[in-house]
């Protein structure tokens, strides 16, 4: 009988082992970071081994898959712009999107940035982040970076803002100042997207701040309402924006990174028909950004 | 301390939110408290008088107001001739908040002197003014943080805080003319 526990319990344990292994741990300026295998899935996360701070996750056998609700849900913005040739990705993670990218518009030049310089080595050396002449990684403050590309007179025609976690939102960069100069380095027909969240008080406040910047913006939740994307573009969205002659080829392209375009242009939302904050909501501004306060409200 | 917190929040705009900002705000806090205990302390030799104590927190009022009124252009300016912004958080930092955290610096030993009336007692008055002074700090860190932010614009916070020192400057002088005034009857 006690044979047999003590049998249960080492495969019990082997298991558990085979079921979740850390593969690489280290302690950042910023954060820990972990890298952590699960069977054929390997995620990045940040602070603690609970599954709600994974920032990154691919298949090793299937490495363009895209894992993640929320890069799926980045790929409706293709839906409102030509193919794009400038993109710049604030906040790295994995490198999941720019490698997605660079293999979707090899043409494309894409510039990453990521403050934290140990989460750019993970990426490169566990996630299989590449970096050539037209793709690269930068280890900057996103707010600095596109500070000094106005100077340089830059324009992109994506820009992707991807620096938000659960745990720690940067406030400088969801102010009426930031958007205002993120927005001045979007070309004609560039459109910004961002990933945040659609939870907390903080909802209203990001709303209301994208919408005085940008105008009326389209937007994606995913099922269990925790991430929603922002889609903005230089001169505020009207309802015909939305580019459905578009649809049939972006499926045939997303349809191997696991993006099922259709389901994901029906579950657009336009502020300009629906909008679902308090007209009176006060704006996030470089005087006024609390925002890590509202987030646990 | 209240004024340390936002510093970090009124220099991510142009100097992002790394580790080094923080590295740079609490050097410019630490030297410039150590000169500002350094004057207090001599000045405190020159006839110390409770007008004079009143015109430090007057003058470290006024010192405050660049912060709120001209911290955005003179950010611009040392944004576009510092590359690093290690250097360029460190140079705003100097320029922000040297000055007054220098005045404010020499009010505790002026306190000392001004409350000390025998030696024997020196080191109870000191303990007194360190036990204050740490305490108020922790209590500007806390609400500052907390709720303050959450409340008003930076600026206005600014702005709070220079009323504070200002009346509470304008106090000791009054306090100290009516005391003169007793001397005169």
């Amino acid at each position: 009988m006690a044979k047999q526990l003590l049998f249960w319990l080492g495969l019990s344990t082997l298991i558990s082992v085979a079921q979740a292994q850390v593969i690489h741990q280290e302690r950042s300026l910023y954060r820990n970071i972990l890298v952590e295998d699960r069977g054929d899935l390997r995620c990045l996360k940040f602070n603690v081994k609970s599954s709600n701070t994974q920032q990154s996750c691919f298949l090793k056998s299937q490495p363009q898959k895209l894992v993640f609700n929320y890069t799926k849900l980045l790929m409706t913005s293709l839906l409102m712009m030509p193919e794009p040739k400038r993109i710049l990705i604030i906040g790295l993670g994995g490198g999941t999107m720019s490698n997605t990218l660079a293999q979707l518009y090899p043409n494309s030049q894409i510039e990453n940035i990521e403050i934290d310089q140990a989460v750019i080595k993970v990426a490169r050396n566990y996630f299989g982040f590449f970096e050539n002449d037209s793709v690269k990684a930068y280890n900057q403050d996103g707010r600095i970076y596109i500070k000094r590309a106005l100077l340089k007179k830059q324009q992109y025609d994506w820009i992707i803002l991807d620096a938000f976690n659960g745990d720690y939102i940067p406030e400088h960069l969801m102010t009426k100042e930031f958007l205002q100069e993120a927005k001045a380095l979007l070309s004609e027909n560039g459109i910004l997207s961002a990933n945040t969240f659609s939870l907390s008080e903080l909802y209203a406040h990001e709303s209301a701040t994208y919408k005085a910047v940008f105008g009326h913006f389209y937007q994606v939740v995913n099922q269990d309402n925790s991430n929603r994307i922002i889609i903005v573009n230089r001169d505020g969205f009207t309802v015909n924006s939305l580019n459905k002659n578009n649809i049939p080829k972006l499926n045939t392209q997303l349809r191997q990174y696991g993006v099922d375009i259709f389901s994901l242009y029906n579950n657009m939302s336009f502020t300009g028909t629906v909008q679902d904050w308090p007209k009176n909501t006060r704006l996030l501004t470089d005087q006024f950004s609390p925002v890590n306060l509202l987030n646990t409200q | 301390m209240g004024i340390e917190l936002l510093g970090g929040r009124i220099l991510a705009p142009f100097f992002g939110s790394s580790v080094h900002i923080w590295g740079s705000i609490i050097t410019v806090f630490m030297l410039s408290l150590s000169l500002g205990y350094l004057f207090g302390g001599k000045l405190s030799t020159h006839s110390a008088s409770l007008t004079t104590y009143g015109t430090i927190f007057l003058i470290a009022a006024i010192a405050l107001l660049p912060i709120a009124l001209s911290s955005q252009w003179l950010m611009e300016i040392i944004f576009l001739t510092i590359e690093d912004s290690r250097y360029g958080s460190l140079v705003a930092s100097m320029v922000l908040f040297f000055i007054p955290t220098v005045i404010l610096g020499m009010l505790s030993p002026y306190s000392v002197r001004l409350l000390v009336k025998s030696s024997n007692e020196s080191g109870q008055v000191a303990g007194k003014l360190y036990f204050i002074s740490t305490l108020g700090s922790a209590l500007g860190t806390i609400t500052t943080s907390f709720y303050l932010v959450l409340w008003f614009d930076i600026n206005t916070i600014i702005f709070g805080f220079t009323t504070v020192l200002a009346s509470l400057g304008l106090l000791a002088i009054l306090i100290s003319k009516v005391k003169g005034l007793h001397y005169v009857e």
